[in-house]
């Protein structure tokens, strides 16, 4: 984070991070004091904007358009930074002929199933050498990993696993041409890629002017290169989108090509929302992995420890990832300890089993279809704060029992007498089933434990006092809970309950009476449990071994609690030590604070600059050294290379610098990992009053869509009916909330400075439609209406996209129509349907298509029929705008690697 | 000038007025709005500080992103949000220009001028035509370096379309403090820093104080049992019992960017001069100082602003008198016989408060 | 001009005496002012800590006396947020101490219409009973084609991302022993 203040150039895109992250944007601030410049790219003017010295509107959900834009001037101008971009990415690596790109396909890659609505990448995958011979193009970044095809890697939202590195490759033997020459290179394809992605199709699609553009690209090439480097930060607003994880990856590419990975200043900075959400994806409370990014195994994929072992740790891959069964086995023996054996393969069968996504979303159906029977809300309040409101409360309203652990008495804990779907009468309270349990937790001060922040950060907090009342952290509660349960199973010998049984729950308790959270984290950290060091605890995670002999709940973590000394709870102010700051806290891995650094350094190991220096290779001790941990074998010299063939860690060349990728290298083009393209190419959002103007392709063929009654979709583009919802809405937070409002709304310091629901539209479309400051408009989408306050203001701007004025309406979503808390309002999260990103499984929630009408919305029962009747003039139906393939073009014909599967 | 000739208006070290046996140097708050990013902050880390109760009806003003609306007696510190297009925007620029050209106080002219920042480019020297005497200093026409003039050049050749300013507003704690001078029960009274505060438990009620302040900052709090302090007169205390223990004062420890820097008036002072001129130097001739000139008509504040527009834009006044400075020459002409009515007007009050 | 002050007998003599002699400074002070103290000075003792809200991980000093937190505000030595906090962040001490904060564990019996209170030992009672029970009505022990699931998909869990690193770890490690997989947390929202 402090780590902004070396930048010279900040593009927060994405995020609103004055807004939402005031005091990491101090940061930013002071980069700009110091000169560097500062652009905010948003469809809103915010406060972010109004202390940047460039915003640029966009429109909600073109951001490809923009970044690829970037891409196309940097390679067609000859301004990327060519010796990093030759040593350090993939672009001069070789991909097999059997790719093809949208630009043939009319929007879709090579591999698309049409039946299944996925990719299989075989044909993304590097040229192997000997290629040609014998091996089938599908073999790199196939077969070893148990070749999966995209269908259920998206199932199991496998993007997920890459939190901490890349997927596995079979091999590391590639080609490469290092002039870039071969129409083949990774460069050579993205130049192809993004030949069409011009200033104009900017000005066309995002409505962003070509000086405006011309602004942004001058300011990032700039200052990036050898002396100078920029930084991207971004947020939700790129990962809410059915092509979330491919915004993020265009920036990437722009980074890489710019040279400003892994080097002070550089980067691109995921400004998370949550205290511990980093924590919370690092050890997951997260359907689809396991601590450490681990996969939880999925039916026929991992149905024994072999194929399990095989898929997530390629003995011949380069880097770190090649040990994963190291970090899979001393997982198994945290949880299962004695019971976790080599005879019965580390107990991993007591592992459950994916068949599919499983994630909230999925789940929320399942509910409301009755198939689910308690839920636990942790802190979290979904009939506010999930997309599609009303199918979150109807969903509640089908449990069995509901257990709610909340500071306040929040929406999804009173929905039985307070949703908005009793006032229309399709729920009634003595009909509703669900048994509730509120508990309520301890707050942040009254427990003690760890967060990690956005950035990786582990800081131990104190406990300062005792809860009050009934409140009790989650730790003693899941710790009692848990206790309890495998009482209640005690003598049990239906195998089902051997996980439950022989399961490590035993806790020291602390002087309060209560478990230990020291004890856990050491257990997170990892030990020894036997041979010299038993006992002890790891120091890092290259102590874990696949014999056994340690334990560690979270590979990642460990080294947090080396030595006995919880490095978490280290304090050493800030302004005794260097602005790197390595003894305030632990970062994982390893306490970097910068990832792949060794990128700060040039191939032979000299800092780029004396001004962006960072780590480099001391040649007189044969050690890499600096301001951080080195993030590279420490003794491994710049001028090692490996013996071709040779895997994990040592397979790494001394110039390889990301070491987390199984060739070393950074991804400009991603031959496996990405389940809906090997490079970011753009889709129109499912709601979208625009045609995609550059392929058939509307929307990403490989979104995630779910056809039902209850999730209906505006038509989009020139469909007919489009003209019923012709604005688009973007939801987003306020810095006086906190997402849902359970932290916020009822706090009398916070409800005053933003008592109520608004909406923000243009002075332009107030016009239009006769809306009036301070009045009250009702804003109507395919699910349902809300109403809101009204804010005129010259900080939405119109935007004209293919000659057509296109409108755009904010709505903050922090309120609900609870009764308890301080202030209420309709929620803007009710607005939204439920549609997906292949890879990760986050919903669209940043964009979608709605109109608004002035006045307050119709209460009871007429509030149906207004929905309704808007749903029949646009002719909507469960089919609309979930086609996934609308391109012309036939993919599996073209596409001969498509035989034989 | 004799210790009464200054009571009242005109420079003066109020600390020493006030007879502190152990003074201490005047402390005050520099805002730099130019920084602010109107989160609020300060507001919140005020109330909670002070345990000030939930001000207004919790319903949106539809007034940009305010929702306090205004300094009172529950809101301590008060963000402004103003929005503005273009025109707007090239007013502002041209009244700051105007500022210069008229030798009007962008700084205060009392104050010694620190030599004009140029953020890295070197001492620039000074230009034909330029007032070196100590006076007003035209900043814009002192730049003199190539690369300050393209700087600057780059800059106010470019008009934003659209601009929002944000700026935290909070009592001035003015050298001649009009809520201080009419107190009739010593409620009010000048801190061994040189800031006003009110003592709760002496105030009265009598809300004199409220028609004497300029800037409308300090006002009643309603009667309201559920309350603390009601009835009462209230503003800030820029943290009188922080800084007794050498505690900075909640806003501006709080504030994520330092646009509310807290220390020594003479070094905020300081501070928001090279601010201004590294602004003005950068093309952003809008800039300028507010509050800090001790000719003014309350003596010079406490509080001194950073502002990127004129005064009344963000709702200040543009020459704030206190009405006391007045006195004085009221005296000359009213002799003895205004005295005695203000002595009248005081005694039946305090016998009507018994 | 001093004329308000001579009708108040208490503080003249201070008046002259100090030499404020227009009573607008020492000699109007009452005896609260004169000994006012900050309650960050007369806490028991200070507690670092991290804010709860967004990801920045903005230090946090608690102030504790007589076992109540009386302030939380920023921690100076932070590298990362040296000393600052946002509204939110500086609201934390409302957060904590909030009036109409839950305190009691409430239960709503199906159909219900109003809350009841519960003992907390029954509450985790009844909740361990009906999570072995569900688990048991809904337990997939393999799929169509005989392969293993020993699984539940009839629990589910949502949160996490304001917990801390142990809870979600226990979290995680009770539900997977248990065979339950749905579970999820903001971080996919």
């Amino acid at each position: 984070m402090q780590d902004l203040a070396n930048a010279d150039c900040i593009v927060i895109q994405g995020s609103n991070m004055a807004e939402c992250h005031p005091v990491g944007y101090q940061w930013v601030t002071e980069a700009r004091l110091k000169g560097a410049k500062v652009i905010h790219i948003d469809p809103r003017f915010t406060r972010t904007s109004a202390t940047a010295d460039k915003h640029v509107p966009i429109r909600a959900g073109s951001d490809v358009v923009f970044l690829g834009a970037l891409i196309n001037h940097i390679l067609a101008n000859d301004l990327y930074f060519k010796e990093y971009v030759v040593a350090y990415t993939n672009a001069a690596t070789i991909v097999s002929d059997e790719f093809k790109d949208t630009e043939e396909l009319d929007g879709l890659f090579s591999g698309y199933d049409e039946e299944l609505g996925n990719y299989d990448p075989s044909s993304w995958a590097y040229a192997t050498e000997g290629e040609g011979e014998d091996a089938s193009p599908g073999t790199i970044g196939g077969p070893a990993a148990g070749h999966e095809h995209g269908h259920s890697t998206s199932e199991r939202s496998a993007g997920d696993e890459h939190g901490s590195g890349g997927p596995a490759l079979e091999h590391a033997r590639v080609k490469r041409d290092e002039t870039l020459q071969d129409p083949n290179t990774v460069f050579q394809i993205l130049k192809r890629h993004y030949s069409r992605y011009t200033p104009e199709m900017v000005a066309d699609v995002c409505g962003v002017s070509v000086d405006d553009f011309h602004y942004v690209a001058k300011a990032l090439t700039e200052n990036s290169g050898r002396d100078r480097t920029s930084a991207f930060c971004y947020a939700v607003g790129w990962t809410q989108h059915t092509l979330g994880a491919q915004f993020i990856r265009t920036a990437a590419i722009i980074q890489l090509l710019l040279g400003n990975m892994g080097r002070p200043g550089g980067g691109i900075m995921a400004l998370r929302g949550h205290a511990s959400i980093q924590g919370s994806t690092d050890i997951p409370t997260l359907y689809n992995i396991l601590p450490g990014y681990l996969a939880m195994p999925m039916v026929g994929n991992h149905d024994t420890w072999d194929d399990y072992v095989a898929a997530i740790a390629n003995k011949a891959q380069k880097g770190f990832w090649a040990n994963a069964d190291a970090y899979a086995v001393s997982l198994l023996k945290a949880w299962w300890g004695d019971a976790a054996t080599k005879e019965n393969n580390w107990a991993y069968d007591y592992l459950p089993r994916l068949t599919g996504a499983h994630g909230t979303y999925q789940t929320t159906m399942a509910m409301k279809d009755g198939e689910v029977e308690g839920y636990f809300l942790l802190g979290q309040n979904p009939a506010v704060g999930s997309a599609h409101g009303r199918m979150q409360r109807l969903a509640l309203a089908e449990l069995k029992w509901l257990v709610v652990r909340d500071l306040q008495m929040i929406e999804s804990a009173t929905f039985w007498k307070d949703a908005p779907e009793i006032a229309t009468g399709e729920l009634e309270t003595e009909k509703i089933g669900t048994e509730v349990f509120f508990l309520p937790p301890a707050s942040h001060v009254e427990k003690a434990g760890t967060f990690t922040q956005t950035q990786r950060l582990l800081q131990w907090r104190h406990k300062a006092v005792n809860p009050p009342g009934d409140c009790q952290s989650e730790l003693e509660f899941f710790f009692e809970l848990g206790k309890r349960i495998r009482e209640r199973l005690a003598g049990s010998d239906d195998p089902r309950d051997r996980p439950l049984l022989d399961l490590t729950w035993d806790y020291p308790l602390d002087e309060d009476g209560e478990i230990s959270g020291e004890a856990v984290l050491q257990e997170i950290n990892g030990r020894h449990l036997s041979g010299e060091r038993a006992g002890e605890l790891a120091d890092m995670y290259t102590d874990l071994k696949a014999d056994g002999s340690t334990s560690c709940g979270c590979w990642i973590y460990s080294g947090v609690y080396a030595k006995g000394v919880n490095r978490a709870a280290n304090r050493k102010p800030g302004r005794e030590q260097s602005p790197v700051a390595q003894e305030w806290g632990w970062a994982w891995p390893d306490n970097r604070r910068i990832l792949y650094n060794r990128a700060s350094a040039d191939p032979e190991g000299k800092p780029w600059s004396e001004r962006k220096k960072y780590v480099w290779w001391d040649e007189e001790n044969q050690t890499w050294t600096g301001l951080d941990t080195p993030d590279f074998v420490k003794t491994k010299a710049p001028s090692y290379r490996p013996e071709p063939g040779t895997g994990g860690p040592d397979g790494l060349a001394g110039d390889d610098p990301f070491v987390m990728m199984a060739d070393g290298k950074g991804w400009l083009f991603t031959p496996k990992g990405m389940l809906d393209g090997p490079l970011p190419t753009h889709y129109e959002p499912q709601e979208s009053p625009v045609q995609n103007p550059l392929y058939g392709q509307q929307s990403n063929p490989a979104r995630r869509v779910f056809p039902r009654k209850d999730n209906l979709w505006s038509p989009s583009g020139t469909a007919p009916g489009s003209e019923v919802y012709p604005f688009v809405f973007t939801t987003y937070r306020l810095t006086e909330h906190h997402t849902a409002g359970g932290m916020s709304r009822w706090l009398p310091y916070l409800s005053e400075l933003q008592p109520e629901m608004f909406c923000e539209v243009s002075p332009e479309l107030a016009e239009d439609r006769g809306l009036v400051n301070g009045g009250w408009a009702t804003i109507v989408s395919a699910r349902t209406a809300i109403e809101a306050r009204v804010l005129v203001t010259d900080r939405m701007t119109p935007l004209v996209i293919s000659g057509r004025t296109i409108h755009q309406i904010g709505l903050p979503y922090h309120w609900g129509v609870g009764k308890e808390a301080v202030v209420s309002g309709d929620s803007a999260n009710d607005l939204l349907g439920v549609a997906l990103d292949p890879n990760v499984q986050i919903q669209e929630s940043k964009v979608g298509s709605c109109d608004i009408r002035p006045g307050r919305r119709p209460r009871g029962e007429a509030i149906l029929r207004l929905v309704e009747e808007y749903q029949s003039r646009a002719g909507v139906t469960v089919e609309t705008s979930n086609q996934l393939k609308t391109a012309e073009s036939n993919p599996t014909e073209s596409n001969p690697t498509e035989d034989g599967h | 000038m004799g210790y009464l000739d200054r009571q009242l208006s005109g420079p003066t070290d109020p600390i020493a007025d006030a007879a502190w046996e152990e003074p201490r140097k005047r402390k005050g708050f520099f805002t730099d709005t130019s920084i602010c990013i109107g989160c609020k902050a300060c507001e919140v880390a005020c109330k909670e500080w002070n345990a000030i109760p939930q001000d207004g009806n919790l319903d949106l003003l539809g007034s940009s992103y305010d929702n306090t609306g205004a300094l009172g007696a529950s809101t301590w510190r008060h963000v402004a949000f103003i929005e503005q297009t273009s025109d707007r925007i090239e007013q502002a620029r041209e009244s700051g220009r105007r500022l210069v050209d008229l030798g009007m106080p962008v700084m205060p002219p009392s104050q010694p001028m620190s030599p004009p920042h140029t953020a890295g480019i070197g001492p620039s020297p000074a230009a034909p035509g330029i007032d070196s005497s100590g006076g007003p200093v035209d900043l814009v026409g002192g730049m003199e370096s190539a690369v300050a003039q393209a700087t600057m050049a780059a800059a106010t050749g470019t008009v934003p379309d659209f601009r929002w300013l944000m700026s935290s507003d909070v009592c001035k704690h003015c050298t001649h403090a009009g809520c201080l001078d009419v107190c009739p029960t010593g409620a009010l009274f000048r801190t061994e820093f040189g800031t006003v505060v009110v003592q709760p438990d002496v105030c009265n009620g009598c809300g004199y104080c409220v028609a004497a302040c300029p800037f409308g900052v300090i006002e009643r709090r309603p009667t309201d049992n559920t309350v603390t302090n009601h009835g009462n007169a209230q503003k800030c205390t820029l943290c009188y019992d922080r800084l007794r223990d050498d505690q900075t004062p909640a806003c501006a420890k709080a504030c994520p960017t330092t646009s509310i820097k807290f220390g020594d008036l003479d070094e905020m002072v300081a501070t928001a001069q090279e601010r201004v001129s590294t602004l003005r130097d950068n093309g952003f001739t809008e800039a300028r100082l507010y509050g800090a000139n001790a000719e003014d008509g309350v003596g010079g504040t406490g509080s001194v602003f950073l502002l990127l527009d004129e005064p009344e834009v963000y709702g200040l006044p543009p020459d704030p008198r206190v009405p006391t400075a007045a006195l004085p020459d009221m005296f000359r002409k009213a002799g003895m016989a205004g005295l005695a009515m203000l002595a009248m007007a005081a005694a039946s009050f305090l016998g009507r408060r018994r | 001009m001093d004329a308000k002050k001579t009708f108040l007998s208490w503080p003249v003599l201070r008046q002259f005496r100090s030499g404020d002699f227009l009573g607008r400074g020492p000699a109007v002070t009452s005896e609260r002012t004169r000994t006012l103290e900050p309650r960050t000075k007369t806490a028991d003792r200070v507690v670092q800590s991290v804010c709860p809200y967004c990801a920045v991980g903005c230090g946090q000093r608690v102030y504790v006396k007589d076992e109540k937190v009386v302030q939380i505000e920023g921690d100076p030595d932070s590298p990362i947020s040296r000393g600052r906090l946002c509204p939110k962040g500086s609201a934390s001490e409302q957060l904590v101490n909030s009036p109409i904060r839950q305190t009691h564990v409430l239960y709503r019996r199906p159909h219900g219409t109003s809350w009841e209170r519960m003992d907390r030992d029954t509450a985790i009672d009844m909740i361990a009973d009906r999570f072995v029970e569900s688990r048991r009505r809904t337990w997939q022990d393999a799929d169509e084609h005989g392969r293993p699931l020993r699984r539940t998909m009839g629990i589910a869990s949502l949160g996490g991302a304001t917990l801390d690193n142990e809870e979600n770890y226990l979290i995680k490690k009770l539900f997977t022993a248990a065979g339950a997989i749905q579970i999820e947390n903001q971080a996919r929202i």
